[in-house]
């Protein structure tokens, strides 16, 4: 194919039936009032007005997924002796991401590094997986993804980028995996749509907040982030509920538990987040973060201070989710506005590396 | 609503409480959000508008001080229903009384304005104004209020040490509380089955529901979560999701004072409200009782009567 192509509107529902043939299909879907990301199947159709409730990160880190059955079975000669027969399973069917947003798909990059290696059930996801993002038109509620090095039409882990333009889309596959996705798509020449889908990208980066100055370059405050009154303040509002975790394109943190039944059961690992008093609770009955502003210092500090050490970005795509879909409105990118050293300005060259750096990734 | 006066309020209440729970501005002009704040000159940080939609009374359980709140009508049921409870001492609260003729649901002007972001939103008579980057967008407040306003039967507190503004008496008709649950009653069994599964499928289990009720009080040991006993399991299934929420409306028969604010909550619009309104219907046609009007009451569900007016089946011979 040509290196750019061109999807008709009238010809979207037969590109996207095409790849529900070939794929397992994750996509946003009107339910409701909500949007939220699920299987489709058959003839239905992605919505695309705006971002999904949730990130499509289920895809690869279900809400709660099975590591391995076990059978307890017993001797039929001699009842006292058991054995124990597991059976683990990791089959996963191509799958695609279909119009995700670029945070959503950016969200991946921050996850990887922790998973990839280590953890066969998310690797053999992942590899299987072809993300196929939706240019974001407009900033939304929250947005504020140019802060953290992203953009409405940001390219990070996606392997199509998808424009909508008035009369079609404009399709730019990134990858082999993205190509191959494209290989039966009714695509026509991209080129002569090119001009006006990338006026539409740089329109709506400049609708998106700056919330801080960003990225890697991020400084915090040591003292104001070891402040214990400044968390308490700025968690007195809080829920401690796990809205802003488990609807984050970023945040992987999970249980291990044991659904037993009689002589059956299985280990299922399920999201799990800082914010829930149970998720440090020790067996000793100590709980090192019993107090929920120790909670929401962990998750600010996880993204922007912890993780940003160790991998060298944060682990944030300003998807807003956390701010918008909040019941109280905490807002984080208000909370590291505030954590954010003022005697460390940002200088001009700073940006300037930045910006080479996401041209050349 | 009457800020400037809700603030002298706040100004003369400081002085003997810890701490003020009431509204300030959010991260947006469509949110406002709880604000506490301890010194007089930050009074004037705080709002009072439509906007101002959370139930703060959800926060006094966990105030050790003595706290002077912001309650509209519908949030002093849940007042009440604390006290009766035991759960908070009348002589912590200060209770700052707004008569409310209805507010904002932000979630329903998000969705009127696809979600874009807000770059003004100003109350012109008996709309709200709102402008984004596509335009302007005049939306009629008794489309965008959330359903509880609609056949509201409290406007005015029914306690509070303070009220900042002439009482108002109630306009809507009182059968009108639970035309909505009414409708989902004349469905088939089958049928509100397969509406529930399909609505409680999408929660994620982050409890956001659970936690900003201001009458779930197990918070930290709640059923869902703990391994001893262990009464659910961590899978997302289907039957899962269901089970806590009928758990969660279960607990609060004849307690929930239908502020809403499970419902406000929920990140993925589960009608929440709607399942522990259909309870409370129930109690209300079972026990003539209405949970949060009064301190002195007793849930009906915490006493017992050997005999019951209006059950059949326990009326003595």
């Amino acid at each position: 194919m040509k290196e750019t192509g061109y999807i008709a509107k009238s010809a979207w529902k037969a590109f996207v039936e095409g790849l529900v043939a070939r794929y397992r299909v994750y996509a946003p879907c009107r339910d409701g009032e909500t949007v939220a990301f699920r299987r489709i199947q058959g003839k239905e159709e992605p919505c695309l007005d705006r971002p999904a409730a949730g990130a499509p990160k289920a895809a690869l880190l279900p809400q709660s997924e099975t590591l391995f059955g076990f059978v307890l079975k017993k001797d039929p000669v001699d009842p006292r002796k058991t054995e124990v027969e597991l059976k683990a399973e990791i089959e996963e069917p191509p799958t695609v991401i279909l119009c995700g947003r670029p945070c959503d798909a950016r969200g991946f990059t921050i996850i990887d590094p922790v998973f990839l290696d280590a953890d066969p059930y998310y690797r053999k996801r992942r590899e299987g997986t072809t993300i196929i993002t939706l240019a974001c038109p407009t900033a939304y509620e929250g947005c504020f993804c140019t802060s953290v090095g992203g953009g409405p039409a940001d390219k990070a882990a996606s392997d199509v980028l998808v424009t909508e333009l008035d009369q079609g889309y404009y399709v730019e596959p990134l990858t082999d995996k993205g190509r191959e996705a494209l290989k039966d798509a009714p695509l026509e020449e991209g080129a002569p749509h090119r001009e006006e889908a990338e006026e539409r990208q740089r329109k709506a980066f400049t609708r998106v907040k700056k919330a801080f100055p960003g990225g890697k370059d991020l400084k915090v405050s040591p003292e104001r982030f070891e402040s214990d009154r400044f968390w308490q303040e700025a968690s007195a509002k809080c829920l401690s509920c796990g809205a802003c975790t488990y609807l984050c394109p970023t945040c992987y943190c999970f249980n291990i538990t044991d659904e037993q039944g009689v002589d059956t059961g299985e280990r299922i690992r399920s999201w799990d987040a800082c914010m829930f008093s149970h998720f440090t609770l020790e067996a000793s009955g100590h709980n090192p973060r019993a107090q929920k502003w120790q909670r929401l210092k962990q998750r600010v500090g996880h993204k922007f201070v912890y993780y940003p050490e160790k991998y060298g970005e944060a682990a944030c795509s300003g998807c807003g989710r956390c701010i918008r879909l909040c019941p109280v409105s905490v807002e984080i990118s208000g909370i590291v506005a505030a954590l954010a050293a003022p005697e460390e300005p940002h200088t001009k060259e700073a940006g300037a590396d930045r910006e080479e750096e996401r041209a050349t990734r | 609503m009457n800020a400037k006066k809700m603030k002298e309020a706040l100004r003369e209440a400081l002085p003997s409480v810890d701490v003020v729970i009431a509204y300030g501005p959010g991260f947006d002009p469509l949110h406002a959000e709880p604000c506490f704040i301890k010194d007089a000159g930050r009074v004037d940080d705080l709002i009072l508008n439509p906007l101002c939609e959370h139930n703060l009374a959800g926060y006094l359980t966990s105030q050790k001080g003595r706290t002077a709140v912001v309650v509209k009508g519908c949030d002093s049921r849940t007042v009440v229903q604390l006290l009766q409870e035991g759960l908070v001492e009348r002589e912590k609260v200060h209770l700052i009384g707004v008569p409310c003729r209805g507010v904002v649901s932000a979630k329903k002007v998000m969705a009127a304005i696809g979600h874009e972001k807000v770059l003004s939103a100003v109350f012109e008579a008996d709309s709200l104004v709102v402008t984004t980057g596509s335009g302007e967008k005049r939306l009629p407040l008794m489309e965008v209020c959330p359903d509880k306003c609609r056949s509201c039967q409290y406007p005015t507190p029914l306690i509070y040490d303070v009220l900042v503004d002439e009482p108002l008496a109630a306009d809507k008709p009182p059968e009108s509380v639970y035309e909505d649950v009414e409708v989902l009653e004349a469905a088939s069994l089958e049928e509100r089955k397969a509406y529930w599964e399909k609505e409680t499928g999408r929660c994620i289990r982050c409890y956001a529901c659970r936690n900003a009720c201001p009458l779930c009080v197990c918070q930290d040991s709640c059923i869902a979560e703990t391994r001893d006993p262990h009464w659910m399991s961590q899978k997302s299934t289907v039957s899962e999701k269901m089970m806590f929420h009928l758990i969660h409306a279960l607990h609060l028969a004849g307690r929930c004072t239908e502020c809403g604010e499970c419902e406000r909550a929920c990140p993925m619009g589960i009608p929440l409200a709607k399942l522990k309104r259909k309870i409370n219907k129930d109690l209300k046609d079972l026990f003539g009782y209405v949970p949060g009007t009064s301190p002195e009451d007793r849930p009906p569900l915490s006493t017992f009567r050997v005999d019951e007016e209006r059950i059949e089946e326990h009326k003595l011979p």
